[in-house]
Parts: structure tokens; sequence; C-alpha cells
């Protein structure tokens, strides 16, 4: 999503473009579709965020990273974590998406072919190494939440598929 | 301050809380890498739902209550969750028969709370269905891979289940706040989602070659504080840090 999606104002856009996911460290919080809304009010910057799943434990780093990134500016800044509308991997953006792959993370396939591939039943998830779609399913969950474990079965390496959320 | 309300939420909510601790439990512990590592993933998207919902009861309490007053510094008679999560990890098959049984009363649970009338209550269902969808199928296919397994995983998940048979009927009980909250459009008639409960679960355990218990006495309870021998250990290791330094943060 950009700047004008979101309806963020171009100065803060950029300040929130600069915070990386902790846990993803080549992708930004708004190439994740983490921020939701960013507005000056009475002088303050309110952000408003919400997290990938329930449990992720980078939201409370994302809010202090965004805090110091706006303070770095000058600004002061106030983050507020909101749960509705849910968090979908349809708001991680193209650059967010290529920028996973480059990464060795597969990007979300769309809910269908995301079934079929967690249930071992085709095998559509790319390998971000080689490229081959030989690729099997090593584990439902992988080393975060919004994972799961693969492995390719043509260049032999293993890496994680970012799983679909709706 | 609505005291239904905040017994409603902490019922809901103390389940995941000590479900999410029993996985914790297993934290290194588990039968295989991968499964160590999904059932510490789902006990990680457990406390995140329990945090959203304890910020909500310490928010309606007011004063000095916080998430973590919440869950670490209350006794065990005001923890409101059900038998059958504080049930211990007896090995592999009894962690996956209690998260199977849990699992389907959960989802049922979540898609009715979606469409409550607290907005707040229905963001939570919204966003924890979507992870506790995959907790399913994950509890489901263990229940269909060890039933439909060998002879000593059938037999161990068999046992497994059969014991944890007696804690499933408290799932559809309600407490007088229960009750309250149902009237108001803001709480789930648990009691209606019973029979379909019991119908999905028969078809996972058939699926998986298994028995459906036929059991007709059942414990109950922990909905009112009245815990199993097993509670008391739980909470001792959950609120250690919190009882020996009181106020510690990291």
């Amino acid at each position: 999503m950009n700047a004008t999606q979101l309806n963020i104002d171009k100065v803060l856009f950029e300040i929130l473009e600069s915070v990386s996911d902790p846990e993803i460290p080549v992708l930004s919080i708004v190439e994740m579709g983490v921020v939701r809304s960013a507005s000056v009010k009475e002088g303050v910057v309110c952000v408003e965020i919400t997290p990938t799943y329930s449990g992720c434990p980078a939201m409370d780093v994302i809010g202090d990273d965004i805090k110091s990134a706006f303070k770095a500016k000058g600004f002061d800044a106030k983050v507020d974590l909101i749960l509705s509308p849910a968090w979908t991997t349809d708001w991680i953006t193209e650059k967010g998406r290529t920028a996973l792959e480059k990464y060795g993370i597969a990007s979300p396939l769309d809910a269908i072919a995301d079934k079929e591939a967690l249930l071992g039943n085709k095998k559509l998830v790319k390998c971000p190494q080689c490229g081959s779609l030989n690729t099997k399913l090593i584990s439902q969950f992988g080393s975060t939440a919004c994972k799961a474990f693969f492995q390719c079965e043509a260049c032999l390496e293993p890496f994680d598929y970012f799983k679909c959320l709706k | 301050m609505n005291t239904n309300l905040i017994q409603y939420l902490l019922g809901v909510a103390d389940n995941s809380l000590i479900l999410g601790q029993r996985l914790g439990e297993l934290c290194g512990h588990g039968p295989s890498l991968e499964t160590d590592i999904a059932l510490t993933n789902i006990s990680l998207d457990l406390l995140g739902q329990v945090r959203s919902y304890y910020q909500y009861v310490a928010q309606l309490q007011g004063g000095d209550a916080t998430e973590d007053t919440i869950a670490f510094l209350r006794l065990e008679r005001e923890y409101r969750n059900v038998l059958l999560v504080e049930q211990p990890n007896t090995d592999f098959g009894y962690a996956i028969a209690r998260q199977f049984l849990f699992d389907v009363f959960h989802l049922a649970l979540l898609e009715e709370l979606k469409n409550s009338k607290d907005e707040k209550i229905a963001a939570i269902a919204q966003k924890s269905i979507k992870e506790v969808l995959y907790h399913t199928r994950f509890s489901s296919d263990w229940i269909r891979r060890l039933g439909d397994g060998t002879e000593e995983s059938h037999l161990r998940i068999q046992t497994a289940i059969n014991d944890l048979w007696i804690y499933t009927d408290e799932l559809f009980h309600q407490t007088d706040a229960d009750k309250a909250m149902v009237a108001e459009g803001i709480g789930a008639d648990v009691s209606l989602l019973k029979s379909a409960y019991y119908q999905k679960v028969s078809a996972v355990l058939a699926e998986a070659t298994l028995e459906t218990p036929q059991i007709e006495y059942f414990q109950k309870g922990g909905k009112l504080g009245i815990h199993s021998e097993h509670m008391g250990y739980l909470l001792t290791e959950l609120q250690y840090m919190q009882r020996t330094y009181p106020n510690m943060t990291w």
C-alpha cells in the first residue's frame, strides 16, 4: 500500500517506511501492511498498527521502533494497536513480496492454493532459492507464527513459506 | 463496573491462558522439533489472544489492574477456565487429544463471538478465528495420524481421548454471568453448540479409526473456580516470578 492508499502524509510515510519488521529486516512495516493509519493530532503523531498474528512478539518492538524513528526526526509519536479489521496477507505490498522472496522466504499464495499446499495435496510453493516447484511441507508451523516450514526437493534447501491469512 | 462482562471475558480468556501455559511446558520437550515448534506456536497464538482480552478486562476494572496482574496475581479459585485445559501433558497423545477437544469447541465459540454486540470482543474473535482454524487443522491431522498409525499410537491416543472425554461436557455449561451476557447479545450461548461439537469430534475420530467414548458421567467445576488437583501446580509455575519478585519487569 502506498501513501495515497493509506491516506498518510508523505513526510510521515517516509519515516514509517524506514522502520523495518524486526523478524524480517528486509521488509518495512509499511510493506508488511502493519501500519494502518498515521496522522498528526495536537502536535503528536498518532500511528495505528495491527498485528499479523495475535501473539506476534514483534509488536512491542515495532511500537518502540516507530517512536524512536519519529523522535529522531523531531516528532513525538503515540502508537495504538488495533485488531479490526484483522490483518491479511493481501496487505503485503508487491515490493514486500519481492523482498520476502529475495530474503529466502516464499511469499503467500492465494487462499485456495495455500490450503492445497499446506494439506500436502499439490506442489505449489516455489523454492525461493532455485525456483523449483518440487517442494514439500515439513511442518505446518515454522520459525514464527506467520510461517510454515518447507523443503525443496530439487536443491534440498529448507525454507520458510509465509502462510496465507485471509 | 460491569462485573458480568468481566467474568464472561475471564471465562473465555482463562481457557487460552491455561492451555497456552500447558503447551509452553512442552517447549524443548516435543517429540520432534517440528511438533515442538508447532505446539509452542499455538501457545503463542493463545497467549496473544489472552493479552487482548485481559487488556480489555484491565480497562474495565480500572485502577492498578493490568493484563499482568490479571494473569499472574489471582488465586486459584478466581480462574474461570474449564477443567479440560488444565489437564497435564501426560504424553504427546494427551497433549494432542486435549488440543483437539478444545480446538473444535474454541473455533465454534469464536464463530459466534465474532457477531458479538461488544465491538472489542467481535474484533478479538475475528482476529483469533484465523489462528484457531489452523490449530484445529493441526490437531485434527494428528488425531488421524496417531489413530490410523501404529498399534501403539492408536492405543495411546484412544486412551487419552477416553480419559479426557469426561471434561468435554463442561465446555457447554453456562454460569450466571454467561447467561446474562448471552441475554445482552454480547456472549455466545454455548449450550447451542453442543450437538454440532460432538458430531464434528466423532467424525474426525471415525476417520482416525478411533471409538467415540460412550461415557455418561462428566466432570465440572472449573468455570466456577473449582479446579482439579493439577491446577495448583500449574499456577505455581505460572506465577512464580511475580510472587517471588513482586512487580518485576523485563
